[in-house]
């Protein structure tokens, strides 16, 4: 599903991205950790070309995106994106939040597009907030209408850069569980994210990325059994304290 | 002093209405027009292409450094020439007309900088998140950023569209006739300077405060609850 190769960014001399090289198959949940700065929130967002690189490939659905050829606007609206912050339209209603892409990128009609956005809206359980704005909701609710706004695009995986980490801790649940929801329906995943309990519930494998280079990618057993890397080991000894 | 006479005002109003009429029609056209080449040279200057961007700052750096007056004047003198020298026929535009060009012109300079400060408050991410789903890059702009940016300025690109409409009054320059300007032509003639620089000063004054008042409270009803 996702083939990223030998993948090396660099800002101006500063390399933030060494010779990446990991796969997603279908339906595999990937997370991936590391410390601030180490390049997760890049590599991630080189799967779907938000951010270009100079060197390496990422193969997405057999379409690669480094490609000037490729229809980036489209392959986008096939790879689902939840980002940190949120990024809600603020001047959208939910609902227009949920539909506005179905119509302008997938030519959904609109009573289509309602249908599909509200059943969503509904099953990360905030119907009730449809005609509200993205500043009248909390945090958690925020994140799980992004979420629901990025399935309504009937999207062949989800990429997810920290999701929980600008909640409030009380509110990290309530995003958790529709995540582990969506991974146990199949959803193929990267995330990132250094919620190791969500990790050891649906993750198939964890990829350790420091300071731009992957450093390791396992499966979840071994990851959490026997990290091979000092790094790894210090940076779980550190997360895992709280 | 003493004897003020305002019934030069009543003698006159049409020939005054009707100078207010062009003021208001050259401000609402160099507005609307001004908003959208302005955007269209915010855009360029934001872009990634070195020449958009080279071009766009020199159109806008340009108009910022010359006086308003000038250009009037230049346009007025060198638009039937060009227009000549292009179509090969002689076509009078008049001052009237030459004014709307030349304003629409010289306000998307100021425009243009309010509208780059605009878009670049919209966060990233917000760019960011249309991408992500699949917008081009002209849905982005047109369905994102520039409704949240327009939402932001709107206080300040009004503000500079009153400072447009006490400005029309520089087409005296070339004997054009707005609300000033007929005034000034009223007061050649009857010789009633100050009851009629008072009546305008005050009509001026008038229009221009609620005007920003209403700039208050559009601020207040279309603010983006963050
Ligand atoms: N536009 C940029 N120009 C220069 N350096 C950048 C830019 N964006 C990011 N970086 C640098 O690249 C490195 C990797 O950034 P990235 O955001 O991918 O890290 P991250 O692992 O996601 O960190 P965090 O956990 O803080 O989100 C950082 O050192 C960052 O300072
Ligand atoms: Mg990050």
């Amino acid at each position: 599903m996702i083939a990223i190769n030998n993948v090396s960014k660099w800002y101006g001399d500063f390399q933030v991205l060494t010779d990446c090289t990991t796969r997603v198959a279908k339906g595999e949940v990937v997370v991936v950790c590391g410390p601030s700065g180490s390049g997760k929130s890049t590599l991630i967002k080189c799967v779907n070309a938000l951010e270009p690189f100079q060197k390496g490939s990422v193969v997405v659905n057999g379409i690669a995106v480094e490609d000037t050829k490729t229809n980036l606007p489209r392959l986008r609206a096939q790879v689902g994106m939840v980002f940190q912050h949120f990024e809600l339209f603020p001047h959208m209603t939910i609902t227009q939040n949920l539909t506005v892409a179905q119509m302008k990128v997938l030519g959904r009609g609109k009573e289509e597009a309602l249908d599909k956005g509200l059943k969503l809206l509904d099953r990360v359980g905030l119907k009730s907030q449809a005609d509200k704005f993205p500043g009248q909701l909390s945090g958690g609710q925020q994140q799980r209408v992004a979420i629901a706004r990025a399935l309504a695009m009937d999207p062949i995986c989800m990429l997810f850069d920290e999701p929980t980490s600008a909640l409030d801790p009380e509110m990290i649940n309530e995003v958790l569980d529709v995540m582990v929801q969506l991974a146990r329906e199949g959803m193929t995943m990267m995330c990132v994210t250094h919620e190791m309990g969500f990790a050891r519930k649906v993750a198939h494998r964890v990829i350790f990325m420091d300071q731009g280079a992957i450093v390791e990618d396992a499966t979840k057993d071994d990851f959490f059994g026997k990290p091979r890397s000092e790094r790894a080991q210090s940076f779980l000894a550190k997360i895992l304290q709280h | 002093m003493g004897d003020f006479d305002f019934s030069i005002i009543a003698t006159n109003w049409r020939f005054l209405a009707e100078g207010l009429r062009y003021t208001v029609q050259v401000t609402l056209t160099a507005m609307v027009g001004g908003i959208l080449l302005g955007t269209l040279l915010a855009l360029m200057r934001l872009a990634s292409l070195w020449p958009l961007q080279w071009l766009a700052a020199a159109y806008i750096n340009f108009f910022r450094s010359v006086p308003l007056v000038q250009v009037i004047l230049a346009v007025y003198l060198i638009l039937p020439l060009l227009l000549q020298f292009l179509t090969g026929r002689l076509i009078p535009i008049g001052a009237d007309n030459s004014a709307y060009f030349t304003f629409t012109i010289f306000e998307a300079a100021y425009y243009a900088e309010i509208i780059r400060s605009g878009i670049q408050s919209v966060p990233r991410g917000q760019v960011a998140a249309g991408y992500a789903l699949g917008f081009t890059y002209s849905q982005t702009m047109r369905l994102v950023v520039l409704p949240q940016a327009f939402r932001n300025m709107l206080p300040v690109l009004l503000t500079q569209t009153i400072v447009l409409f006490q400005d029309v009054s520089l087409v005296y320059a070339i004997g054009a006739t707005d609300f000033f300007g007929a005034a000034d032509k009223i007061t050649q003639r009857d010789l009633r300077p100050v009851e009629m620089y008072t009546t305008v000063a005050v009509v001026y004054f008038v229009l221009c405060f609620a005007l920003s008042r209403l700039v208050k409270y559009l601020q207040s009803r279309i603010a983006i609850i963050r």
